[in-house]
């Protein structure tokens, strides 16, 4: 049976300690869970583990036998497989190619044995039951069975250690019961398994053994069998953590949006959202829930003028809007915390306050008849820094070295720091520490008591439950199960998953 | 049903424009190319001394441009009509062939004209310019953008010509190669190891690559002008086929840098896409960070193929002098580099597509020649103009569907 | 004074370091690794000195040398201006060469062909003219690129091929080619529409004219506009993130627009400061590559017009002193051209300046890695 176990694992980045002092240890026959919230320092220990990083101090040894690794091939070699969050595949390759990249079965010139492979990699899947097609593209896969071909390669170079990073963000409940059982039955031939994730539940039901890495330590470690939920989160984080969020009952209102047969194409020219119909009224959150990919983002950027929709009606406030920009939305008085803030919330090399203008530095008190007030927006930005507690030297700090956390509390202090009458928050936590989520989810819950209208879009199954007063499931572009209170969790994994019943 | 959706949405669109602008192109022929226009057309298929003949192709200009013109309406026509279709491009494709034919026509009338001559010309003129594209198919496929393969065939051509005049023609090209691989390993340096913004990089290279050659010719070669008299490769014929009628001389009878370059498109051709080493650069181009996790050498692999393009560049540049006319002037490579990037883009960041697209400009650019001959009422300066605004149209036109490698310009850094 | 601009430049975030110490350190290896390239194409040391002083001596040495630098880097920071402009708009505008080709022709077709205004209308009406016909040449690249993404990288240089030509046709038709010439030159513009010498009281010699004047105010101008103004700030915002800016409101079809229409306009502004101040009539290749070098000055200012400003000083001193090292060394001017490059090379390297000088960059060193 195979062992793997870390000594004393440092790992810093200029005056950044990632890492400190880790020792964890795992056998084969056993899943051994690593639980931590964003920003822990999980992502660093695994890069170091499969040759990416080299650590600054410590010891790597598997079965006993010390190993240093100087490249990803070195750790392969070595018996390491590492399973991505962010799958590691190439789209427009197919299953084989991306299989057998970098061991490549070579003949003549270094002709490809294509055929050859595609045949091992079917012997492969059959073996494990990961059925995949092995011709395949890889764009042409659903997101499920493109985890499975991760899982294939790490399989095809013949690991005995297999890590597993975040694997579920991105799954259906159901197919996070799949991956579970697939996890289980590699662990029954013999692996060893170290499974990395942020989620408690997950580690409570698939793992033999816990350890909770805080702050780049490792700071204890726990029973599967004996250990709860709140132990495992005041671990975590280090202090108690409130999982269940105070709500007074909503008192809904007018409808603030209304929502009409909508269509909406996607960059493909695929249809992504199909014939839609919900509202939202005052004093209330309508969670979206669905598998990433499900249509969410087109719909999002179809209610904020992103993106022309095909066909429907959208009404603010009672009134459709007509040349529906994003300017004109945001005028009307819509807020819009966008699902990815790299990519359109902030702009990384603008200072603090330039990006806390962002929406509206066309108009007074920051700018009048085209000229910039740099004085205002200096004097207003130190507010919004302080009242949504943005942990940044001072607001000519570029965003780019802003915290994930405080990168996404400038967004939503931007959006909500001026009169909100609705707010459409996608995505709102993604990626970013626990007390920053409690934050956010509190300045939402505050602003749905003041009686705005909120459409929360997020694949986090739990903060959907945790926050929304009704839900909305989308399914390949349809809504495909509406459900007017809090359901049970399976239910909805169930319509996430397509099933309408 | 999805797709269903998606695909007919986008092809009506496609078709009807495609269909509207067939139709102007039929008008258009029809007044431009077909009123008035008197006399026949005569082609001349073969040369004097060409051992098997062809008759000449006489065509009567009036009638056939007429008939021409209403082909390309009644097609456009049909397209509206049928609203749909899979094969609008290549109706597009066709009504542009049929277009030139007109042209020609309309040209030649009353005169005749080498059609012979001037296929010949097309496949000599494509040779750099498809030569360049490859240069940037195997750049950009390991997502490093090329905009210095201009400078690249600059100093080929004039490693070409000093060497050439010194050691004779193959050792000429040899440091022409030598020379391109040079600039390509500096392009790499800087983009790879210093991660300089690929397009500052090769404007740099470019400018570099001018200066130096431009220093030198002014510096050396005027005083020195048996540095710069440089034997030319001569045309290899190859038996039996160089002798087939038309075929023969446009494809058969080139230098070595015409069968140079054809082999080099087949041998990249298999290079990318066949082999071991081929899927981990197209990994590396696509999606780096994949590749390195499973053990591939972004960075070196990314060395080998931007030096491998000077390479391939700089033989393309020796054909400005030793495969052409024997002596270096500044700046002789007069944009060529950058139409081979246009080639490159036409042809799907694929090297035999970058070969057809390059034939096309050989084309526009041995038209605009043989064309001075015939005293056409157009100016020659617009006929040369008439490449670039062609490219500026395929560029407008065919982006969306033409797809870079995923990672270009972004440097590869392990975070 | 230092912390009151520091202020002002809301999202340069430079340190002094970065801006001032990386661009000379590049100039000093460009002149160096010139040297070297000099010594090996078997240059004697005495020579090599005697070009090196004449480029010393020909940019600064005189009254004359700073007025022929000055004339020299005026349209060179007119180009560069909406080079560095479009850069920071995300936009990579090669064009500027072509854009100034057509910029001063139209100046050249006002300036001989209307001959009843008083000068200051017809200068300014020329000018205008000039700039105008560069901003619409360039505004065919940003209209390509906006509705259809055109690269305008390509459409760009083919736009400058295609100046060329027409510039070559232009000069040969009987409207604008000089009487009484077979060779392709324009007529000459009339007195009322060039730009005046200013330092002709001390000797008519000296060509420094108005047009440095006009330049030294549109510097002040572009930086007004780029970091004082909501235009500006749409520039920036779409250069350094299209997605965030396009979630801002911000049209990029119409910025992409405007940011090369005004990109142009300050390349075709160069074109006819060239023709009204300095040549007086066009001819073939009469934009002298300015379009091209401006390329160079606008990196190494780092698309900020007050570094334009500077970098053009620098580069018109090179080529001022350039002509004197030609005359006096028997150099080439071409060695002007290679050290263009090397200094591009060291400015958009800045890890290799800093690999090369460390004990200077200490701290930015252990930064990196």
């Amino acid at each position: 049976m195979v062992s793997i176990e870390l000594k004393n694992i440092s790992k810093s980045f200029g005056p950044v300690t990632a890492n400190k002092d880790i020792n964890i240890f795992a056998k084969g026959g056993e899943i051994l869970g690593l639980l931590g919230e964003n920003g822990a320092g999980k992502t660093t220990l695994m890069n170091v583990l499969s040759g990416l990083y080299r650590p600054d101090s410590g010891t790597i040894s598997i079965n006993n036998e010390e190993k240093t690794f100087d490249s990803p091939r070195d750790a392969i070699s070595a018996g390491i497989g590492m399973v991505h969050q962010h799958f590691m595949l190439v789209p427009i390759f197919s299953v084989t190619e991306n299989v057998i990249l970098g061991n490549e079965e070579t003949g003549f010139a270094n002709f490809l044995k294509l055929s050859e492979s595609e045949r091992k990699v079917k012997e492969i899947s059959e073996k494990y039951s990961l059925f995949v097609d092995p011709k395949e593209k890889i764009e042409r896969l659903p997101v499920g069975s493109q985890q499975r071909v991760e899982i294939i390669k790490v399989l095809f170079r013949s690991a005995e250690v297999l890590i597993f990073d975040e694997p579920t963000a991105v799954l259906t409940p159901q197919e996070v019961a799949e991956l579970f059982n697939i996890m289980n039955s590699l662990k029954a031939t013999g692996k060893a398994i170290i499974f990395i994730t942020h989620k408690l539940h997950e580690v409570l039901e698939v793992c033999d053994r816990i350890s909770i890495l805080r702050a780049g330590e490792i700071v204890g470690e726990a029973d599967p069998k004996v250990a709860s939920n709140k132990e495992l989160a005041n671990m975590m984080v280090g202090r108690p953590v409130n999982l269940s969020l105070e709500r007074r009952s909503s008192k809904p209102g007018k409808i603030l949006l209304d929502v009409k047969n909508l269509s909406v194409l996607s960059e493909k020219l695929d249809l992504a959202v199909s014939d839609i119909s919900f509202d939202v009224k005052e004093g209330e959150i309508v969670g979206v829930a669905g598998v990433q990919g499900n249509g969410q983002t087109e719909l999002v950027e179809a209610l904020t003028g992103l993106r022309s929709s095909l066909s429907g009606k959208i009404s603010y406030f009672g009134q459709m809007v007509p040349n529906m920009n994003p300017r004109k939305i945001h005028q009307i008085g819509v807020r819009h915390i966008p699902e990815d803030r790299q990519k359109s919330g902030i702009i990384g090399n603008f200072s603090v306050g330039e990006n806390l203008i962002l929406n509206n530095y066309y108009a007074a008190p920051y700018s009048k008849h085209l000229k910039m007030d740099w004085d205002v927006v200096s004097i207003e930005s130190q507010k919004i820094i302080k009242n949504f507690d943005i942990r940044t030297p001072s607001n000519d700090t570029l965003a780019q070295n802003l915290s994930g956390g405080n990168q996404q509390k400038l967004v939503v202090g931007r959006e909500m720091s001026s009169h909100v009458d609705f707010l459409i928050a996608s995505q709102p936590t993604r990626g970013i520490d626990v007390g920053s989520i409690e934050y956010i989810h509190e300045q939402l819950i505050k602003s749905r008591n003041a009686g705005n209208g909120i459409l929360l879009v997020s694949t986090e199954l739990e903060e959907i439950l945790a926050l929304s007063d009704r839900i909305i499931v989308l399914f390949r572009g349809r809504i495909i199960k509406e459900f007017e209170s809090n359901p049970a969790p399976e239910q909805i994994g169930l319509a996430m998953a397509g099933h309408s019943i | 049903m999805n797709m269903e959706v998606k695909s007919s949405y986008h092809q009506i669109k496609q078709t009807q424009l495609i269909g509207y602008i067939l139709i102007a192109l039929g008008i258009f022929s029809t007044f431009v190319f077909s009123v008035g226009v008197e006399g026949d057309a005569v082609f001349r298929l073969s040369r004097p001394r060409d051992p098997l003949a062809l008759q000449n192709l006489v065509v009567p200009a009036s009638p056939y441009n007429f008939f021409v013109s209403f082909v390309l309406t009644f097609l456009g026509i049909r397209l509206l009509i049928k609203r749909m279709s899979n094969y609008s491009s290549l109706y597009l494709g066709l009504g542009f062939f049929l277009l030139i034919t007109c042209f020609l026509v309309w040209a030649t009338a009353g005169k005749s004209f080498s059609l012979t001559g001037m296929l010949q010309a097309t496949v000599v003129r494509a040779t750099p310019i498809a030569l360049a594209g490859l240069a940037g198919v195997l750049s950009e496929r390991v997502a490093v953008i090329n905009i210095g393969i201009e400078g690249m065939l600059l100093v080929g051509a004039f490693a070409g010509a000093v060497f050439g005049s010194i050691f004779g023609g193959l050792i000429g090209l040899i440091f022409a190669i030598f020379v391109g691989a040079l600039f390509g390993l500096l392009l790499a340096v800087l983009v790879i190891t210093y991660r300089v913004d690929q397009i500052i990089a090769g404007v740099a290279i470019n400018i570099l690559a001018l200066g130096t050659t431009s220093f030198l010719t002014s510096h050396l070669l005027k005083s020195h002008p048996h540095l710069n008299d440089a034997p030319i490769f001569k045309p290899i014929k190859i038996p039996f086929i160089s002798d087939l009628p038309v075929i023969g001389p446009t494809f058969f009878q080139h230098n070595f840098f015409v069968y140079g370059a054809l082999i080099l498109i087949i041998a990249s051709t298999f290079y990318l896409f066949n082999t071991g080493i081929g899927l981990r650069l197209r990994a590396v181009g696509e999606h780096p960070k994949a590749a390195d996790t499973l053990g591939v050498n972004v960075l070196k692999l990314r060395y080998l193929n931007v030096t491998l393009a000077g390479m391939v560049a700089g033989f393309g540049g020796a054909w400005f002098t030793i495969g052409s006319v024997g002596r270096f002037d500044e700046a002789m490579t007069g944009g060529r580099g950058f139409i081979g990037l246009a080639a490159m883009i036409f042809g799907r960041w694929h090297p035999v597509g970058a070969l057809m697209a390059a034939l096309v400009f050989g084309f526009a650019d041995s038209l605009q020649q043989k064309l001075a001959i015939l005293k056409t009422p157009i100016p020659s300066e617009f006929l040369a103009m008439a490449p670039y605004i062609a490219t500026i149209v395929l560029v407008a036109g065919l982006i969306g569907r033409a797809r870079a490698p995923n990672a270009i310009g972004k440097p590869y850094i392990k975070e | 004074m230092m912390d009151y601009l520091k202020k002002k430049f809301v999202s340069e975030h430079l340190d002094v370091k970065e801006i001032l110490l990386v661009p000379i350190f590049a100039t000093f290896f460009a002149l160096t690794i010139g040297c070297l390239f000099l010594l090996a194409t078997g240059e004697g040391l005495k020579n090599i000195f005697i070009a090196y002083s004449s480029l010393f001596i020909g940019s600064l040495g005189s009254l004359n040398a700073l007025s022929e630098t000055f004339t020299a880097a005026t349209p060179l920071i007119f180009a560069a201006l909406g080079i560095a402009l479009a850069f920071r708009a995300g936009l990579f505008n090669i064009g500027a060469e072509g854009q100034m080709i057509i910029g001063g022709m139209a100046a050249v077709i006002v300036g001989f062909s209307i001959d009843f205004l008083p000068v200051w209308l017809h200068l300014p009406l020329a000018l205008s003219v000039g700039a105008l016909f560069g901003a619409m040449y360039a505004s065919i690249a940003g209209w390509l690129k906006a509705s259809t993404g055109a690269h305008e990288v390509i459409s760009t240089i083919m736009l400058n091929l295609i100046a060329i030509r027409l510039l070559d046709y232009m000069l040969r038709s009987p409207i604008i080619q000089k009487e009484g010439r077979n060779d392709p030159i324009s007529k000459s513009v009339l007195n009322t529409s060039e730009l005046p010498q200013l330092l002709s009281f001390i000797d008519p010699q000296l060509r420094l004219h108005a047009g440095f004047l006009v330049m030294l105010g549109t510097v002040l101008l572009i930086y007004w506009l780029l970091f004082h103004t909501t235009i500006g700030y749409e520039f920036r915002s779409t250069g350094a993130n299209p997605n965030a800016a396009k979630y801002a409101g911000i049209k990029a079809t119409f910025t992409i627009v405007l940011v090369m229409f005004i990109a142009g306009a300050l390349a075709g502004l160069a074109g006819a400061n060239q023709i009204t101040g300095v040549l007086g009539r066009a001819s073939p290749g009469f934009s002298a590559s300015i379009g091209f070098d401006a390329i160079a000055v606008a990196l190494l200012g780092r698309s900020h017009p007050i570094g334009v400003l500077f970098a053009g000083l620098l580069f018109g001193a090179l080529i001022a002193g350039g002509r004197l090292m030609q005359v006096k060394a028997g150099v080439s001017v071409d060695l002007i051209t290679i050290i263009q490059a090397l200094i591009i090379v060291f400015i958009a390297a800045p890890l290799l300046v800093r690999r090369a000088v460390p004990w200077i960059f200490k701290e930015d060193i252990k930064k990196d890695k």
